[in-house]
């Protein structure tokens, strides 16, 4: 047949006349395919982009320091069962000397072998090139680093290598999938201005740090099917002569976690946001279509009485779910693509791979499609069946009034108390329990991911308020380049405006609990400590216990301890002690994972002479800049860090990230809201409109009518607000407990502000949805109520 | 006539433009209607006597000419004063009742009654049309004929002066219609508001005092009745 059937030609004049409800609906399918689309594609990208780069950069599996070891153990390594092959170099850290900063920098150096490229650990160069083989003066450096100290290939940076100044050109940038998270030694956070990582040749790096024809670094590639463990003992065995402080894997290298952490929560994010995404969406269309389809009766009469097949008149019908899906499909395809490119573009900045592009997924697409298109047509489908399932004279006649009787309302005699207006809304909602009961639900779901896109700032402002008002009280820390006897306690004391000095000693050490194992250190600390404490997420400061051992919840539910039992402690350094410790309390801290002792139980453990490896300073204001930059020129000293700093850029990193996903959340959230609530207001008034107007005839003003028709919704929305503050609070809770990560935990709080902002944000969205209907209902066809019904 | 005119028609036409066709559904139209007659407007369908009865009610605007309710225009007049018209001084009777099925007879009545400036008591208004035994009955408990009576109790609640009542009894049978046309009859007999029934039914015609033939959008003719028909002795 060439020309449209009439049936076609009706179905598009309605999908033209229902065009505002049908793309409020497609909106709600758009946001849903975009949420999946854009965060799961997000994470797809970033999962990509990581194996690519490991796999690019050779990525070693297993990493062992050592005091010194012969380059000629090398072979021996590499001969090792379970090892395909070994890259050896060495690694000090310099002093920079940096004019344009009021304090010394301080520097990474690596080797580079001079006969190429390292077999392990390979850097990515971003620009200049790589090292010349036979120009030991060049470096090549870290690019964050270069962008921090707006440093370009051709400048030079001066370092005191083993207490030789040495002048240093720049002849390339680089990333590096080793330092893609570079902390400076005792530092919580990166600190790219003062920080940076330095390749350098071997020929140069070695004979300065006395380790000619040694090294004091190895990384392992293992052998497919190879078992870690095995190989790490093995590792421990061999190295234990050269002074090694345990070989590690992966899972436990720093950059690794941060970035593994990062896109665990990119997983949890891009996975449980879309399936609550679909799920809303789900709920609205089967909601919204079986409502509008509902409407439709009398057309559906028509249409069977003249000998259309229910086949047919359904296959119409349902065409609006399939219009809906269709157009939410493209818009948020579309969308969905922009914002995972931009998303990705700004994680680029932030993870620094070689390659990382979005690419939109057409599974994806598929798959967030398929599920709204399910829940559409299944919503639509019972609407479209009861009306067909009707014999055709029964659905032409006006619907019999709608059964209304004595309920509840009566019998309490609380009707009597209500103005008829009031008595028309409830009669309506109690009349209909269940609907009113999932229109509101549907409301309330969106007042729920208000809740949980806010609640990540709270979670996160909480956090870093207990940390830096709570945990962390210090004006400055200081870290030593390794640890010092107790007596530097009092040179400190006696700088200048330092008013307090609280000494710390951190052990790495490794904890057995059965066949369990985890590397740490255990951070000692004075009981009496003021400086920095132990606290729990709930703001309770555990006390450093005389006797005993404090972990983190995360630390003794992955050895599987609780209060009261024993762990035995191997020290990775000096003498390699070892000892039993009794598990004195277990935190729930929110940042980092660690262990606590008191200082002088930690000295016992250890078995050696009390040291310190840093402490934690109260300086006057007013000296603070002095105390620091003097701190950071004296050679024993590592680092110094003020937390503001660390606040600022702790701050910077989560919030932005944060940002984005908030603004799509709430983005997605009005769309929710406005789809839910301008189309309940829109089928109500076609289910009441000739009520309505029958009032208007009866001398009812547009206002008197309005509040009739908008009291439902008011009270659906304003009924759903509470609703959505606890199905957010359950959200954020479930969001929370899949956020925890070494790094970070985030607490379920929510503030009150967040609750106050969901419940505004949701009110505007339904007086905006009332406003768009309300020039419907003021333009009431008066006249057709005195007629028949059509 | 010794009776005052509360309604004026003058010179009334009504076009619509539907697309490119126009439709002239009033020519012309003079006509008066007289305080406390029972007005029969007959006609049919599409004789103009809806678009008439419309423009009297203040739901539609003529084309041209005057319509004057005593001494207010309301040709010329803004929404707002037709609401105002439309709340206080004329009550509507539909062919489908157009109850608001969520609330009782009761209710229902004075839902009206609250917004009118001196209206009867609901139970009142549902005595006068003989359903003071069902007042708090909703509408889906009521018969098509006690649906009719509570919507004619709603329209009378407020006392309105005039009563427009739109094919009444189109939507019920012969004897619940009869009912529904005695309780019209003594609605008018005993409170004395002005009723305008419209109809296609010629035997309705004889309970009025006066029948207003209509077609093709002019008034055919106007007849008085010497004396208005007993319900009993009408049939369809």
């Amino acid at each position: 047949m060439s020309s449209l059937r009439s049936l076609d030609r009706k179905m598009l004049r309605e999908l033209w006349r229902l065009r505002g409800q049908l793309v409020s609906i497609g909106l709600v399918v758009a946001s849903a395919v975009a949420m999946v689309v854009t965060m799961r594609g997000t994470y797809e990208a970033l999962f990509a982009a990581r194996a690519d780069y490991y796999q690019q950069s050779r990525f070693a599996d297993v990493w062992a320091t050592v005091e010194r070891a012969p380059e000629s153990i090398a072979s021996d390594l590499r001969d090792m069962a379970g090892v395909s092959s070994v890259s050896t170099r060495v690694s000090t850290y310099a002093t920079l000397d940096l004019p344009w900063l009021d304090a010394p920098g301080m520097g990474l150096f690596l080797s580079i072998p001079d006969d190429g490229r390292p077999v392990l650990n390979d850097l990515h160069i971003t620009s200049g090139r790589y090292l010349a083989p036979d120009r030991s003066q060049e470096v090549v450096v870290s690019e964050a680093f270069l962008t921090a100290n707006d440093l370009v290939v051709g400048d030079t940076v001066r370092a005191v290598l083993n207490g030789r100044l040495q002048e240093l050109i720049v002849v390339g940038g680089a990333i590096s999938a080793e330092h893609s998270y570079s902390v400076p030694p005792g530092a919580l956070y990166p600190d790219d201005e003062r920080y940076g990582v330095f390749w350098i040749s071997r020929s140069l790096l070695g004979p300065v740090s006395d380790l000619e024809d040694a090294f004091n670094d190895v990384a392992l590639k293992l052998a497919s099917g190879a078992n870690p463990d095995a190989v790490i003992a093995e590792l421990d065995r061999l190295l234990e002569p050269y002074g090694g402080t345990g070989a590690y894997v992966r899972e436990d290298q720093l950059s690794f976690k941060i970035l593994d952490d990062e896109l665990e929560s990119n997983r949890t994010m891009g996975t449980a946001m879309p399936v609550v995404f679909l799920g809303v969406a789900a709920f609205l269309m089967n909601l919204v279509l079986s409502r509008l389809i509902a409407t439709q009766r009398n057309e559906i009469g028509t249409l069977k009485a003249f000998g259309y097949t229910d086949r047919e008149v359904a296959r119409h019908f349902l065409s609006y779910a399939v219009v809906a899906v269709g157009l939410g499909t493209v818009v948020g395809s579309l969308g969905g693509a922009w914002a995972g490119g931009a998303m990705v573009e700004l994680y680029g900045d932030y993870f620094k791979f070689p390659v990382l592009e979005y690419e939109l997924s057409w599974t994806l697409v598929a798959i967030a499609a398929g599920v709204s298109l399910v829940s559409a047509v299944a919503g639509s489908w019972s609407a479209v069946r009861k009306a067909v399932s009707l014999p055709p004279a029964e659905a032409m006649r006006p619907e019999p009034p709608a059964r209304f009787s004595e309920g509840w309302m009566e019998r309490s005699g609380l009707g009597d108390r209500l103005p008829n207006a009031a008595r028309f809304v409830l009669r309506n909602m109690t009349r209909r329990p269940l609907r009113a009961l999932m229109s509101s639900f549907g409301i309330a779901f969106s007042v729920a991911i208000l809740v949980v896109g806010m609640f990540m700032f709270d979670g996160v402002e909480l956090m870093m308020e207990l940390q830096f008002s709570i945990v962390q009280r210090e004006d400055l820390a200081v870290s030593f380049n390794q640890p010092v006897g107790r007596e530097a306690e009092l040179e400190l004391a006696r700088l200048d405006g330092v008013t307090r000095v609280e000494p710390y000693h951190a052990v790495p050490v490794r904890f057995r609990a059965g066949h369990r194992e985890r590397e740490l250190a255990i951070t000692g600390l004075r009981s009496d400590s003021e400086l920095r404490k132990v606290v729990s997420e709930d703001g309770l400061i555990h006390p450093i216990p005389l006797e005993g051992i404090v972990l983190s919840r995360l630390v003794a539910e992955r050895l599987h301890l609780s209060t009261g039992d024993d762990v035995d402690v191997e020290m990775l350094v000096g003498e390699r002690a070892e000892g039993v410790v009794q598990v004195a309390g277990i935190v729930d801290d929110l940042m980092g994972i660690g262990a606590y002792m008191e200082l002088d139980a930690l000295g016992r453990l250890t078995r050696q002479a009390p040291e310190i490896s840093g402490a934690y300073l109260l300086v006057n204001e007013d000296d603070r800049a002095r105390v620091n930059g003097e701190l950071k020129r004296t050679p024993a000293v590592a680092s110094v860090v003020s937390p503001d700093m660390a606040l600022e850029s702790f701050e910077e990193q989560l919030e932005e990230s944060l940002l984005i996903g908030v603004f799509f959340l709430l983005g997605f959230a009005g769309v929710i809201s406005v789809a839910v609530i301008y189309n309940g207001t829109r089928i109500a008034l076609s289910e009441r409109g000739r009520e309505l107007a029958s009032l208007r005839v009866l001398g009812f003003t547009r206002p008197e009518v309005a509040r009739l028709l908008f009291g439902e919704q008011a009270i659906l929305t304003l009924a759903a607000i509470p609703m959505g503050w606890a199905l957010g609070y359950v959200l954020a809770a479930a969001l929370a407990a899949s956020f925890q990560s070494e790094t970070y935990r985030i607490p379920t709080v929510v503030s009150s502000t967040t609750y106050l902002v969901a419940a505004v944000v949701t009110i505007a969205s339904a007086l905006a949805s009332g406003m768009l209907v309300r020039r419907r209902l003021d333009h009431l066809d008066l006249i057709s109520v005195l007629k028949t019904r059509e | 006539m010794t009776k005052e005119a509360i309604v004026q028609v003058h010179d009334l036409s009504k076009v619509y433009e539907m697309g490119e066709v126009r439709v002239e559904a009033l020519r012309s139209v003079d006509l008066s209607i007289y305080e406390g007659e029972m007005m029969v407007l007959l006609g049919a369908s599409g004789s103009g006597k809806s678009t008439l009865l419309n423009i009297i009610g203040g739901l539609d605007r003529a084309t041209s000419g005057t319509v004057r309710y005593r001494d207010r225009d309301l040709t010329s007049a803004d929404d707002k004063t037709l609401t105002l018209y439309r709340r206080s001084s004329v009550g509507f009777v539909f062919q489908f009742y157009n109850l608001i099925p969520s609330l009782t007879a009761r209710e229902n009545v004075s839902l009206v009654s609250d917004i009118a400036p001196d209206p009867m008591p609901a139970d009142v208004a549902l005595e006068l049309v003989g359903l003071q035994d069902r007042l708090d009955h909703f509408p889906a408990q009521l018969s098509g004929g006690e649906q009719q009576r509570v919507a004619i109790a709603r329209a009378v609640a407020k006392q309105p002066e005039l009563l427009l009542c739109d094919e009444p009894t189109g939507a019920l049978d012969a004897e619940t219609g009869k009912l529904v046309l005695r309780v019209l009859d003594k609605v008018n007999r005993e409170t004395g508001i002005t009723m305008a029934i419209i109809t296609h039914n010629v035997a309705i015609a004889a309970i009025g005092d006066r029948v207003v033939r209509m077609s093709s959008g002019e008034i055919h003719y106007i007849e008085e009745n010497a004396v208005r028909a007993s319900i009993d002795d009408v049939e369809w």
